[in-house]
């Protein structure tokens, strides 16, 4: 399956090797000086639309456009931001988002590891058939299950609930799944033996074993997924109808239709409610940042 | 049935969870999905059985010829401009090393931990045609910007702008399989008299072919589901849904209207369908002319 290609063992994951030095032929340091001007001028478009967003929400509505291009506020206005908590229950948002996104994590995180426990250390009839399910189900896209998953959901009357937005996570995801199962062959099986021997339990190996030594991995598979769960607009589209349970993109969405495209035009409130939804995450991207990247060049997750 | 050795047994304890979750959350919903694109359902009364209907519709249905074509054409713009862009900005990278690479290649990820809602909310305040900054920016220039939130013949383009501001994972991708070419491939060839474009389209090119073989495949099949920055900028409220007709309809967004905003269930369950066939020929595809153009490593060694 070509998604196994970037995949490399647990212990070749990270930055492959030191760079080597490189002969120095002459005109190496202007290069480098063009280089580092070509990635700083990328890096400006790349990091300005956030800038522009924080100032913009700092600023009253009528100065909204004025100035794109000066990176501080003027006339500087933070009252929007306590407008944002009066206009819609943005604390709300953000605690529904926090607890979903741990609860979708976790869940996926314990399960895809007690699935790539089974796939990595046992040797049984059918093992490469279902491995073989795991693969295939990575490339099928979300959209062809919608609509059953639905019927299920509003089956077991689950609809209107946010249990939809993370209980199928409970079953493990193929990409975790292979993550997690790769970096457990990475680990010797005299290990597991050696337990074995003195009398551990199989769930011991798991418990005791793999979910220790996999947890780099483990980490990548949580802030992957949290940030998933923070993203999604979907789910919450299809399965929440009050209000009060909505998460932030989809708390978001209502305050968009309400006060960018509706009648009563508020950008302010938009954007500042744009920024409480995004910043979170910046954080917790620099808290996982190593993660991230290791867990981009090994899975190719988004 | 057969006795399994107490190991088998747990093995498929440790399965279960998999298991499960292949028949009730994949292949089940595969199968139901399937079933039900040949009824006509609207939660309220039973399925009803329409034969082949609902993609006799299909081909009749002038929303989903313009919502196919969109994404199609979004798809082709976005992907290889997408993945030049990240293979150029990676290809700079690995010529910087050390901490600065590290901080760059953070801050090309940055804009891919904005959620798609607010990365939409924010487009639509950057492309204002009036007033956006992109225009403004353009006005510098004395360019006279489009109206790339609604003008119709505009729209699509906008979308892709805005694509191209996300292209962090790629060029991580593309950067980690260029930091494991090895250098002495390159030099080698430099001392054979090989010039900079010839060292890339000889020895790097194929060294990161299935890495780039990848994105090709993942940006493909992520531009085809298409829908958060779409709906947030142009769906889900009647006034804005009016004003610019489909020029935005993607084919996600309508299967996702036709699913639970209109309730046809076995019309969205055929375009579903639809959608999984397409993506697996793709893929299928891309596979089988990715296997004749990607290098591995590994078929020299054994060969």
């Amino acid at each position: 399956m070509t998604a196994a290609e970037p995949v490399r063992a647990p212990g070749r994951a990270g930055p492959a090797r030191a760079a080597a030095p490189a002969p120095d032929p002459a005109g190496r340091g202007t290069r480098k000086v063009f280089f580092l001007t070509v990635l700083a001028a990328a890096s400006v478009i790349f990091l300005y639309p956030f800038v522009w967003l924080v100032v913009a929400s700092l600023k009253p509505r009528d100065r909204t456009f004025s100035d794109p291009f000066l990176p501080w506020p003027v006339p500087f206005r933070p009252e929007n931001y306590a407008a944002v908590w009066d206009a819609a229950p943005m604390l709300a948002w953000l605690v529904n988002t926090v607890v979903v996104g741990v609860a979708a994590a976790l869940a996926v995180t314990l399960s895809s590891a007690f699935v790539a426990f089974g796939f990595a250390y046992f040797r049984f009839p059918g093992r490469n058939l279902i491995f073989g399910s795991v693969l295939a189900t990575m490339m099928l896209p979300a959209a062809v299950t919608l609509v059953p998953t639905f019927l299920i959901w509003n089956a077991a009357g689950l609809t209107g609930t946010q249990v939809p937005l993370w209980a199928g996570n409970l079953f493990g995801s193929a990409f975790y799944i292979f993550l997690l199962r790769q970096f457990l062959l990475g680990v010797p099986r005299y290990v597991f033996e050696a337990a074995r021997v003195d009398g551990a339990s199989y769930l011991d190996l798991f418990r005791r074993i793999a979910l220790p030594l996999s947890r780099p991995a483990l980490i990548i598979a949580f802030v992957f997924e949290l940030k998933a769960s923070w993203f999604d607009l979907m789910k919450p589209l299809i399965y929440l109808q009050d209000p009060a349970l909505y998460t932030l993109p989809r708390g978001l969405k209502a305050v968009v239709d309400q006060f960018y495209q509706g009648g009563d035009p508020k950008w302010e409130i938009v954007l500042a409610a744009s920024v409480v939804t995004t910043l979170p995450l910046v954080v917790v991207f620099f808290l996982g940042q190593r993660y991230f990247v290791q867990g981009i060049a090994t899975t190719g997750r988004r | 049935m057969r006795r399994l050795r107490p190991e088998t047994r747990w093995a498929y304890v440790f399965l279960l969870p998999w298991l499960i979750g292949l028949v009730v959350f994949q292949a089940g919903p595969m199968l139901a999905s399937l079933v039900l694109s040949f009824t006509r359902y609207d939660l309220i009364g039973a399925p009803e059985f329409a034969g082949t209907a609902n993609y006799a519709r299909m081909l009749e249905d002038p929303r989903v010829s313009r919502a196919i074509g969109n994404t199609v054409v979004y798809t082709l713009l976005h992907v290889p401009l997408a993945i030049a862009f990240a293979l150029a900005l990676a290809l700079v990278l690995n010529r910087v090393t050390g901490r600065a690479a590290g901080a760059f290649r953070t801050i090309f990820y940055l804009p891919s931990m904005t959620p798609y809602v607010a990365v939409g909310v924010l487009f639509l305040f950057l492309l204002n045609g009036q007033a956006g900054m992109v225009n403004q920016f353009l006005a510098l220039f004395g360019i006279e910007g489009p109206q790339w939130t609604t003008d119709p013949d505009w729209i699509l383009m906008g979308i892709v702008l805005m694509s191209l501001w996300n292209l962090g994972s790629t060029t991580i991708i593309l950067f980690a399989a260029l930091r494991n070419v090895p250098r002495e491939l390159s030099e080698a060839a430099m001392i054979d008299g090989a010039g900079t474009w010839q060292r890339f389209r000889a020895v790097t090119l194929p060294m990161i072919s299935s890495a780039l073989f990848f994105v090709v495949i993942i940006n493909t099949i992520a531009s085809l589901q298409m829908f958060d920055q779409v709906y947030t900028m142009f769906f889900g409220n009647q006034v804005a849904q009016q004003s610019y007709g489909d020029a935005a309809l993607f084919y996600v967004v309508y299967l996702f209207q036709q699913a639970f905003q209109f309730l046809h269930m076995g019309y969205a369950s055929a375009l579903a369908w639809v959608l999984f066939l397409v993506i697996a020929a793709i893929t299928l595809v891309q596979v089988k002319v990715g296997n004749r153009l990607v290098y591995y490593e590994a078929e020299e060694h054994a060969g």
